[in-house]
Order: C-alpha cells, then sequence, then structure tokens
C-alpha cells in the first residue's frame, strides 16, 4: 500500500492533528511499510466469519436511573487550560479561519 | 527478620507486620531508602509521594496496635506498592508518560487502587509507562527511559516497564500494570518478575486511562506467583462503574496453589516455536514444559493456527480504538492546550500535534486510516473477523487443555535503542502475548531461566476466560521446583530520588 503526500494530509485532518512536513514524509513511509504488512490478512477466508467487536457476553448493561453523587464544579474543571465563571473557556468557535 | 526490608515479598511483609515483627513505617521507610538508592539508575518512577506514603504507614501501623494479634487483618495491610502511571490515584498526577497530561492531577481513584486501599496497601507513586501504553520497551515515555536492573543498557520492556523494573529492583514490593497487548507479561518476563494479565472483564478499568478499550486490563507485577494470586484476589471483580467487568464470583486463588500437577492437561502450541527466535528462550521454555510434565501434568500438542495473524489483527485493532480513545485529548477540558492556539480549529490541532509523541500519532494516524470510509471493511472489519478466529483457537484448544505453554518474547532484553527507529520491529517483540488479549483469555508470565548473558528468560502459562486459578497453579508448582527466584539483579546503591515529580 502506498499512501501519498495528500493521503497523509488528510489521515492527519481527520485526526485533527498538526504535523510538521518532516512528520507527513515519515509516516508516509512507516504507514506504507506497516499496511504493506498487513496485506498478510488477505490470505484468510473470513467470507462466513461474524466480526468480533468484544469478547463478553455482555451486552447493553444497564443500572439503575438513582441521583448518584458525581464531580463538583471545581473538581470538574480544576484541569481545565482555562476557565470562566463556572464553565471551560475556549477560542471562539466561528470567525477568523 | 531480614536486615534488607525492600527484599521482602508481599506476603512475607504482611506475615512479619501482623506478627508486629516490623511496623509499617519502617517497612516504608526501608522501600523509599532503596527508591533513593537505585532509582537514579533504574528510573521507574515518575512520580513518588514519600510523604503520603510515610502517612499512609502510620495509619496502618495505628490500625495494627488497635487490633488484637487473633483479629484477621486487610491482606495488604502496611504493604508499599506501586502504580503504572496510566491508572488513576487521586491527586496524585498522572500523566501516562505523555506530555499532553503533564498537569493532570486526576479528581477521582480508580476502582483498583481503591481496592488495594481498602486492603491496607500504601501508595509509594506512579512507575513510567511508554506514552498511553503505547510501546514495548518503555522508550516512548515522554519523560524518562527506564533501565532494566539486569543490565542498565538494556530495556526493561514495555508499556509496564517502570512497574517491572521498580519490582525487580526491589523499589516496591509489587505493582500495578496495565496489558493491552502484553504490555504486563512481557516487561516481566524482560526483568525477570511475575506478571499476570487476567481475563478480560476480571479487573475494573474504571480510572483506567484508556488505549484500546475491547483489550486492556489492569494486572499485577510481583516477586512471586503467591503474590500475584493474593493481589488478584484484591482487585479482581464486578464492578458497577465498569460495564465491561463481568459479575463473576472471585474464586480463593491462594487455595489453588499446590505444589503437584497431576490431572493437569497443558497444551503446546507449535505456532509459538518460530524460526528467529532466540534460541536460549526456546531451549528455556522447552525444559520448562518438561518440569511440568515432571510435576504430574499431561503435556500435549495443540495448535493455534491463525496465530501468525495476530500482529496485524492487534495492530489494526488496538489503533483503531485508540484514535477512538484519544479523540478526548483536544485541549479543552484537561490537558495540554497549545499556547498559540488563537481558533478552536487550532486549540484541536495544535494541542494535539505537539501533546502526543511519535508513537502515538503513529497509531492515531494508522486507526484513523482503518476506520476511514473506502478502507473500514478492507482493514478494521476484516481485523475483527480474524479476531474471531483466533478466539475459535483457543476455545478449541481449552476443550482439551486447561493451560497453554509458550513463551512471552521471542528475545530477552534488548539494547536501548535498538527498535526505536523501526516501528516494526518493536511490534514483533509482541508476537507471543497479542493472541491473549485479542481472546480475552488470561496469561501469566513467569521466570524461567536465563540466557547466556544473564537475562532473564519468561514462561507464559495461558488460561481459558475465567481461568486464572489453573494458571497460578500450574505457574506456582513450577515456580517452587525451580532456583530462578534465587537469583536477583545486582545494582549499585547511590544517589538521590530520580523521579520527575517530586513530593506530590
Amino acid at each position: 500500500m502506498h499512501l501519498s503526500t495528500a493521503d497523509v494530509e488528510h489521515i492527519a485532518h481527520l485526526a485533527r492533528l498538526a504535523l510538521t512536513p518532516e512528520e507527513v514524509e515519515q509516516y508516509r513511509r512507516q504507514l506504507s511499510a506497516i499496511l504493506d504488512y498487513f496485506e498478510t490478512l488477505k490470505q484468510v477466508d473470513t467470507s462466513a466469519v461474524p466480526p468480533t467487536a468484544t469478547v463478553l457476553p455482555l451486552r447493553t448493561v444497564m443500572r439503575q436511573d438513582a441521583v448518584r453523587p458525581g464531580l463538583s464544579t471545581e473538581d470538574a474543571l480544576a484541569n481545565a487550560p482555562d476557565r470562566e465563571d463556572g464553565y471551560f473557556r475556549v477560542p471562539a468557535v466561528f470567525g477568523e479561519d | 527478620m531480614p536486615d534488607e526490608l525492600f527484599r521482602l515479598t508481599v506476603r512475607q511483609a504482611a506475615d512479619l507486620l501482623r506478627r508486629r515483627a516490623i511496623s509499617a513505617v519502617e517497612l516504608t521507610q526501608a522501600v523509599l531508602d532503596r527508591i533513593y538508592a537505585v532509582d537514579n539508575a533504574v528510573k521507574a518512577y515518575l512520580t513518588l509521594a514519600p510523604e503520603s506514603a510515610l502517612e499512609e504507614a502510620a495509619v496502618a501501623d495505628r490500625a495494627l496496635a488497635a487490633a488484637d494479634v487473633d483479629t484477621p487483618l486487610p491482606p495488604l495491610l502496611g504493604v508499599p506498592l506501586a502504580i503504572k502511571d496510566v491508572i488513576l490515584v487521586e491527586g496524585m498526577p498522572a500523566t501516562a508518560g505523555s506530555r499532553i497530561l503533564e498537569d493532570f492531577v486526576p479528581p477521582y481513584e480508580a476502582t483498583a487502587v481503591r481496592k488495594l486501599r481498602q486492603a491496607g496497601a500504601v501508595i509509594l507513586g506512579k512507575t513510567n509507562t511508554d506514552e498511553f501504553a503505547m510501546g514495548s520497551s518503555t522508550e516512548n515515555s515522554a519523560y524518562v527511559v527506564t533501565r532494566n536492573p539486569w543490565d542498565l543498557s538494556r530495556v526493561p520492556g514495555g508499556s509496564s516497564g517502570g512497574s517491572a523494573a521498580a519490582v525487580a529492583a526491589d523499589a516496591c514490593l509489587a505493582a500495578l500494570g496495565t496489558d493491552t497487548g502484553g504490555s504486563v507479561r512481557q516487561p516481566a518476563a524482560l526483568c525477570g518478575v511475575v506478571g499476570l494479565k487476567p481475563s478480560y472483564g476480571r479487573v475494573s478499568r474504571f480510572g483506567l486511562i484508556a488505549f484500546a478499550s475491547s483489550l486492556d486490563q489492569i494486572g499485577p507485577l510481583t516477586k512471586d506467583v503467591a503474590d500475584a494470586a493474593l493481589l488478584l484476589q484484591v482487585i479482581a471483580g464486578h464492578d458497577p462503574q465498569d460495564s465491561t467487568s463481568l459479575p463473576a464470583a472471585v474464586p480463593d486463588y491462594t487455595a489453588a496453589l499446590t505444589a503437584d500437577l497431576r490431572g493437569l492437561r497443558v497444551g503446546v502450541p507449535a505456532e509459538y516455536f518460530i524460526e528467529g527466535m532466540q534460541p536460549a528462550v526456546e531451549q528455556a521454555v522447552r525444559a520448562a514444559i518438561a518440569v511440568l510434565a515432571d510435576l504430574g501434568a499431561e503435556v500435549v500438542e495443540v495448535s493455534l493456527p491463525h496465530t501468525p495473524y495476530a500482529l496485524p489483527v492487534y495492530y489494526l485493532i488496538a489503533p483503531a480504538e485508540a484514535s477512538a480513545n484519544l479523540a478526548r485529548y483536544d485541549g479543552v477540558r484537561y490537558g495540554f492546550r497549545h499556547p498559540d492556539a488563537r481558533t478552536m480549529w487550532d486549540v484541536f490541532r495544535l494541542s494535539r500535534g505537539s501533546g502526543f509523541g511519535p508513537e502515538v500519532k503513529r497509531r492515531i494516524m494508522l486507526g484513523t486510516y482503518a476506520l476511514s470510509a473506502g478502507y473500514y471493511d478492507a482493514y478494521y472489519l476484516k481485523a475483527q473477523q480474524v479476531r474471531t478466529l483466533l478466539k475459535q483457537d483457543f476455545d478449541a484448544a481449552f476443550q482439551r487443555v486447561d493451560v497453554i505453554a509458550a513463551p512471552v518474547s521471542p528475545t530477552t532484553a534488548f539494547p536501548i535503542g535498538e527498535r526505536v527507529s523501526d516501528p516494526l520491529s518493536m511490534y514483533l517483540a509482541d508476537v507471543f502475548t497479542l493472541a491473549v488479549n485479542l481472546a480475552g483469555v488470561c496469561g501469566i508470565s513467569v521466570p524461567c531461566g536465563f540466557d547466556e548473558q544473564g537475562l532473564p528468560i519468561g514462561l507464559q502459562l495461558i488460561g481459558p476466560a475465567l481461568g486464572e486459578a489453573s494458571i497460578l497453579r500450574a505457574a506456582y508448582a513450577y515456580e517452587q521446583a525451580t532456583p530462578w527466584r534465587e537469583r536477583r539483579p545486582v545494582l549499585a546503591v547511590n544517589g538521590e530520588p530520580s523521579a520527575v515529580n517530586g513530593d506530590q
């Protein structure tokens, strides 16, 4: 699988990762090699095999819909990079750019 | 009473404490002094918390003083332990080995840690890890390179390399690690200690920083098998806070430890003895299987035919899940925010681009690609289908045997720096451990000898889902019949504490 620079830039965009041109080139080479290695999976006939997302027999575990103690506003905001009046503070979502 | 209290196992220490032959403060201080003496060289810890550890030890001593000698006491009362830095300890920094969480102090505690505390344990600090547990050598930590106590020029394995090195260096009595594709068993093997990966769902993951949610498990790293049984006993069980924890009863693991193996059926899979593995590893593991037979086990050949596909399946599924789990690091609610970000878009991409290290970005990219439109069926769905076949391999084998014996790692500890520039060669370090996570079964690494350079080798014993009692039994009988535990790494003693975060 030969990824192009544009492929890598597209993936980085989807993943919200700012990469330097050097990183783009390095990941282009490394991910191409790793994806080549994954080609071995094509040898396996899986036409009649269901996928496994989890090994657990459990499905959609429910709990009682009861009020329980949670984090206080102060605890929830204690690690925030920026805050104001009990909220997380971020740059404007719309506007420049 | 031994002069070097830091050398004690958990059970030996608990026994001496219960008999009031030593105090918890004395024990914790001895281990802290050991850390000051050796961790400048080993660099197992990221955060050391001597003040809170000594306070917790003093609380344990008061409980011991107040209790009658015959009163049953919590099983870990006064025992000092270390915690891998992807597991949350309330109020103690949790970096996950990443710059993106450099200043993060968790406001709550992992269930596994809460259970250790309820059992009386003293928490010494947080141990080094590959960033977000992604790696096989602990070299992917953003902070420090941990060294193997048996040879300081070599890696301790990973990603729980800090925990494994701390146990091997007697810089804690035991530790918690996490295992997503071998991250408890492989460093345990490379550092000559015991490491247990419980079955998926056996131990609550509430308060564990998620890497790959269908694979992650918390497990103990200990100086011997009986300690692994004891720690598992404490941390196992259902937790309403973790919807993937199994509502299954926890058996008495210590009662399962017996000296003979009559009636136990042990399977040996040909697929786990491959070309290219280090000859000393194959010899040691085959000799260990002969010991299991001498102890009364019935040894038979089994086949796990899809084993060669475990590596590509794992490196599609784990990065895909990681790319989703790590989407939460957006520079908004916690973690690093890039100072130059002027727009919301830049908060995301700049904070993530410079907050994550190279391996984490590589895996996010790989996982994003495998999940992206046009490639989902060819990569992610295909990997999930082959995962089904890998699980069926184990289901079929466990119809015939109770335990499967195999190597943990194809080589002993490799030199620091040898594999960092070649991700695929690093991924191959996990070739014998990945399938266990994909199938959700349990595995333990127990020391089974040394190579010609004196580096430890691990025997892996694999059991079916919730089959921990069987693998602990086999590992215990093997350990008791062999001399490997008696050989300890020799470390020069010097210097000052090296933890990145000092007293918190």
